[in-house]
C-alpha cells in the first residue's frame, strides 16, 4: 500500500518539473502556435455557432417569412405570441414529462438491469447487445418501425388486438394516448444507453467495499442501497443530464411517428419550433422558439452542472 | 398550327430573356454558353407512370437539344412544402418546380424568389401567355406579374365506392343537399361500412370539406371579403355555420379507425382496399388510388363514381363552385434561360394532350383537353368547364400561415376538439396578426 503511493508522489513530482521548465520555454514560442492554431477553430465556431445564435436573436424580433431581409421589426411581440400558444405550452410541458419518465422509468430500468449485466455471467454480451441496439438505430428508422408497430389497421397492434379479439387502439391517432406511445419509445430506444454509463460505473467500483458490507452481513438490497447506489451517484447525475439534454433535442424520433400531433399533443420544443417556425414559414417566431431553446439550454447545463455535479 | 404558337412562342421568349437587365443577362448567356446545362425539376408526383410521362417528354426535348440535361427531382409532398424556402434561396435550388398558387406563389413573388414572367409570356403579341387557358393565367398574375407557367386545372369532388353504396342501399345521384349527404353518411355507417377515409394527420384533406362549406354557406362574397380583411371577416356567421355543420358530420364519426393519425396515401389505400365508401380527393383520385392499394390494383375503374360536393340549403353559393387546384410550375430567380425553354415544350398543347390521354391532368393549355378521356377525370373537366367560380384550395390561397391555421381548425372542428365559433376566431385572429 505504502510503496504504490511513494511511487506514485515520485510520478507525480517529476513531470511537474518538467513543465515548469518547459513553461519557460514556450513563452516566446506560444504566440506563433497561438496565432497558427487557434484561427481556424475560432472562425468555424464564430461562423457556425456564435454567429447564427447571434442571427435567431435578431430575427426573433422581426415578423420575417425567410425570404429577402428582415425589414419588419415587431420587438417582443413573437415572444408574447409564444407564450400564448397553448401548443408550445404543450411542448414544454411535453419536455419535462420526457425528463420526468427519463428519471422514473429509463433510469431505474437500466440501473436494474445493468446490476445483472455487469457480472461475468455466461451470455452477458449477447444480453447487453441486445439492450443496446435500439440506441444503436437511426431515429427516424425506430421512428417508422414503432408507426408500423403501432399501426392499427396492419400493425403489430392490430394483429395483438386481433388475437385477443379486441378492438384495435388506434394510440397515434389519440390525442390523450398519443403522448404515451411516444415516451414509450422515447424509453426502449435510449435505456440501453443509459444502462452501458451504469454498466461501465459499476465496473469500475471497488470491490473491495462490496465485500466488506458482504462480511458484515449486509442483505443484497442493502448492498444495492447503502453501497452500490451512492458509489453510483456520479453516474447517476450524468445519466439524469443526458435524459435532460436528450429531451431538449428530441426531434427526429418524434417526426416520423406522429409530427407533433394530434393537435399538438406530441409536439417538443424542437418539433414546435420546426411545424410553426419553418413550414409555416414564420421564421421570426421560429428564431423565438430558437432563444428561448437556448435560454433553458443554458440555465439547465449550468445550473445542473453546478449544483449536482460540482464534485464530479 | 399549334406547334408554330410554340415556336414562335419560344423565339420571343427568348428574345424577352435578353434583354432582362444586363447584369442577370451576361449571367444567364454565361450559363448557356457551357457546354451542358442541367435543368433541375423538382415534382412531387407519386404516380411512377406519370413520372415516366415526364421523362419521357424530357428524353425527347433532350435529344433534341443536346448539351441541355433534364434532371428530375423528387420531394414528398409535405417535406416539399416545408423544405421550400430554405431551398430556394440556397445555390441548390431547383430551376422550376410545382406550386400550388395562391397566397405562397405570391409570397414567393415579392420576395423575389421567382422569376417573373410577365415578360417571357406576353413576347411575341402574348404568344406563349395564349397558349393557356385564360382563368388559369389570370389566377397566376400577381399585382401584374405573371408568377408561373400553369400546368393543370384540377377540381375537388367526392368519388365513391359503387359496390359498397349499392351495398348500403344509398343512390349517389339522389345525394343533392348537405342534409341528404349526412342521410346517406348515416345510412352507410349503419349498413356497418365505414362511410369516408380521411386523412386527420395530414390535416389538409380534411379542410376540404370546410372550404367547400364556406363556399357553398357564404359564397364567393364572405370568402373574398374575409381573404381581404373586410366585414366580420372569418366570424362571418356564414363561415361559423359551415363550421357546425363540419361539427354534425364529424358527430356521425364517419372516417375510419385511427384517421386522426393516417396520412393521405394512407387513406387512398383505405379507399382502394375497399374498406371507406368515400373519399374527397382530388380529380385524379382513381389512378392515386391505385398506386396506393394494398394490392397494387384498387378499386375497378367502373367501380368508381363521382359526385360534385352538395349544396347547402338556403346558403349563398353555387353548387356548380368549385373547389380545386391551379397547378403551375415556378421558376426560380437564377434558372437558366433553357429551363423557360423546356417549361414550353413540356406545357405545349401536344405534351398537354399526352398527360390527359395517360388520365394525369386537366390541361391548363388551350386545346388540349380533347386529350382526355378518363370518363372521371372528364366529368371532372366539364364540372370545371361550366364553374360559376373556381376557387383556388384555401391553405395555398390564404398563404402558409394562415393556411395551416385552416387545416388545424378543420381537424380540430370535425373531431370535435374546437367549437366551430372558435375555430372561426383562431382563424379570424391568425388571419389578422398575418396582415400586422
Amino acid at each position: 500500500m505504502t510503496d504504490i503511493s511513494a511511487t506514485s508522489t515520485i510520478r507525480s513530482t517529476a513531470p511537474s518539473k518538467a513543465a515548469i521548465r518547459r513553461k519557460g520555454s514556450t513563452g516566446r514560442g506560444r504566440l506563433p502556435v497561438l496565432l497558427l492554431f487557434l484561427p481556424p477553430a475560432l472562425l468555424l465556431f464564430t461562423l457556425f455557432v456564435i454567429l447564427p445564435m447571434g442571427e435567431a436573436a435578431w430575427y426573433s424580433l422581426y415578423k420575417w417569412s425567410g425570404y429577402g431581409a428582415p425589414t419588419d421589426f415587431v420587438g417582443l411581440r413573437n415572444f408574447q405570441v409564444l407564450f400564448n400558444n397553448t401548443a408550445f405550452l404543450t411542448s414544454l410541458k411535453n419536455n419535462a414529462l420526457i425528463v420526468v419518465v427519463s428519471i422514473i422509468v429509463q433510469i431505474p430500468l437500466a440501473i436494474w438491469l445493468s446490476t445483472m449485466l455487469a457480472n461475468k455471467i455466461a451470455g452477458v454480451v449477447l444480453f447487453r447487445l441486445i439492450f443496446f441496439l435500439p440506441y444503436v438505430l437511426a431515429e427516424v428508422a425506430a421512428g417508422l418501425i414503432w408507426r408500423f408497430v403501432y399501426d392499427g389497421d396492419y400493425g403489430l397492434f392490430a394483429s395483438l388486438a386481433h388475437l385477443f379479439g379486441v378492438e384495435t387502439p388506434y394510440v397515434l391517432a389519440d390525442k390523450d394516448l398519443a403522448i404515451y406511445a411516444v415516451l414509450a419509445v422515447i424509453v426502449w430506444k435510449y435505456f440501453g444507453f443509459h444502462m452501458m454509463l451504469f454498466i461501465a460505473g459499476l465496473q469500475s467500483l471497488d470491490k473491495s467495499v462490496l465485500e466488506a458490507a458482504e462480511i458484515d452481513g449486509a442483505t443484497g438490497w442493502q448492498k444495492f442501497r447503502y453501497v452500490t447506489l451512492p458509489l453510483l451517484a456520479s453516474t447517476l447525475r450524468l445519466s439524469v443530464f443526458f435524459a435532460i439534454v436528450g429531451s431538449l433535442q428530441l426531434f427526429d424520433l418524434i417526426m416520423p411517428l406522429t409530427g407533433g400531433g394530434p393537435f399538438n399533443s406530441t409536439q417538443t420544443m424542437v418539433t414546435f419550433l420546426y411545424n410553426f417556425g419553418v413550414t409555416r414559414m414564420q421564421v421570426g417566431l421560429g428564431s423565438a422558439v430558437g432563444v428561448v431553446l437556448f435560454v433553458i439550454c443554458v440555465t439547465l447545463a449550468f445550473g445542473y452542472k453546478r449544483i449536482f455535479m460540482r464534485n464530479d | 398550327m399549334l406547334q408554330i404558337v410554340g415556336v414562335r412562342a419560344l423565339r420571343g421568349k427568348r428574345t424577352a430573356m435578353l434583354t432582362v437587365s444586363t447584369g442577370l443577362a451576361v449571367l444567364l448567356g454565361a450559363a448557356s454558353a457551357m457546354a451542358d446545362t442541367t435543368v433541375k425539376w423538382l415534382h412531387l408526383e407519386l404516380d411512377p407512370g406519370y413520372v415516366a410521362i415526364w421523362r419521357k417528354i424530357a428524353d425527347t426535348y433532350e435529344a433534341k437539344h443536346p448539351g441541355v440535361k433534364i434532371q428530375m427531382q423528387f420531394l414528398e409532398n409535405e417535406a416539399f412544402k416545408a423544405k421550400l424556402p430554405t431551398l430556394l434561396q440556397s445555390s441548390d435550388a431547383p430551376d422550376f418546380f410545382y406550386s400550388w398558387g395562391g397566397g405562397v406563389l405570391k409570397q414567393q413573388m415579392a420576395t423575389g424568389a421567382l422569376l417573373d414572367l410577365t415578360t417571357a409570356m406576353k413576347a411575341n403579341d402574348g404568344a406563349w401567355q395564349k397558349s393557356f387557358n385564360p382563368a388559369a393565367i389570370e389566377g397566376l398574375t400577381f399585382d401584374g406579374k405573371i408568377s408561373a407557367v400553369p400546368f393543370k386545372l384540377g377540381t375537388v369532388s367526392f368519388f365513391y365506392n359503387k359496390a359498397l353504396f349499392a351495398k348500403a342501399g344509398v343512390d349517389a345521384a339522389a345525394i343533392k343537399t348537405w342534409d341528404d349527404y349526412l342521410a346517406a353518411v348515416k345510412k352507410i355507417k349503419d349498413a356497418g361500412i365505414v362511410p369516408i377515409a380521411g386523412a386527420g394527420g395530414e390535416k389538409w384533406p380534411i379542410h376540404f370539406y370546410w372550404s367547400y362549406l364556406v363556399m357553398r354557406d357564404g359564397g364567393q362574397k364572405v370568402f373574398d371579403a374575409a381573404k381581404n380583411g373586410k366585414g366580420d371577416g372569418f366570424n362571418d356567421p356564414a363561415v361559423v355555420k359551415a363550421g357546425e355543420q363540419l361539427a354534425e358530420l364529424g358527430k356521425l364519426q364517419p372516417f375510419q379507425p385511427g384517421y386522426l393519425g393516417a396520412t393521405w396515401p394512407q387513406t387512398l389505400g383505405v379507399f382502394a382496399d375497399g374498406k371507406a365508401a368515400m373519399i374527397l380527393g382530388f380529380e385524379n383520385t382513381e389512378g392515386n388510388q391505385k398506386t396506393n392499394a394494398g394490392d397494387g390494383k384498387g378499386l375497378a375503374s367502373d367501380n368508381i363514381g363521382r359526385f360534385a360536393f352538395p349544396a347547402v340549403t338556403g346558403g349563398a353559393g353555387a353548387v356548380t363552385d368549385t373547389l380545386g387546384g391551379l397547378n403551375a410550375w415556378a421558376v426560380s430567380k437564377k434558372a437558366p434561360p433553357e429551363a423557360l425553354d423546356f417549361l414550353a415544350y413540356l406545357n405545349n398543347a401536344d405534351n398537354q394532350r399526352q398527360m390527359a390521354k395517360a388520365g394525369m391532368i386537366i390541361p391548363a393549355a388551350v386545346g388540349a383537353e380533347d386529350g382526355i378521356t378518363n370518363p372521371l377525370l372528364k366529368q371532372a373537366a366539364e364540372q370545371l368547364a361550366q364553374t360559376t367560380w373556381h376557387q383556388n384550395f384555401f391553405d395555398q390561397d390564404l398563404g402558409p400561415s394562415v393556411g395551416r391555421v385552416v387545416n388545424d381548425v378543420s381537424v380540430g372542428i370535425v373531431s370535435g376538439q374546437i367549437a366551430p365559433k372558435d375555430g372561426a376566431a383562431q382563424i379570424q385572429d391568425a388571419f389578422e396578426q398575418d396582415q400586422l
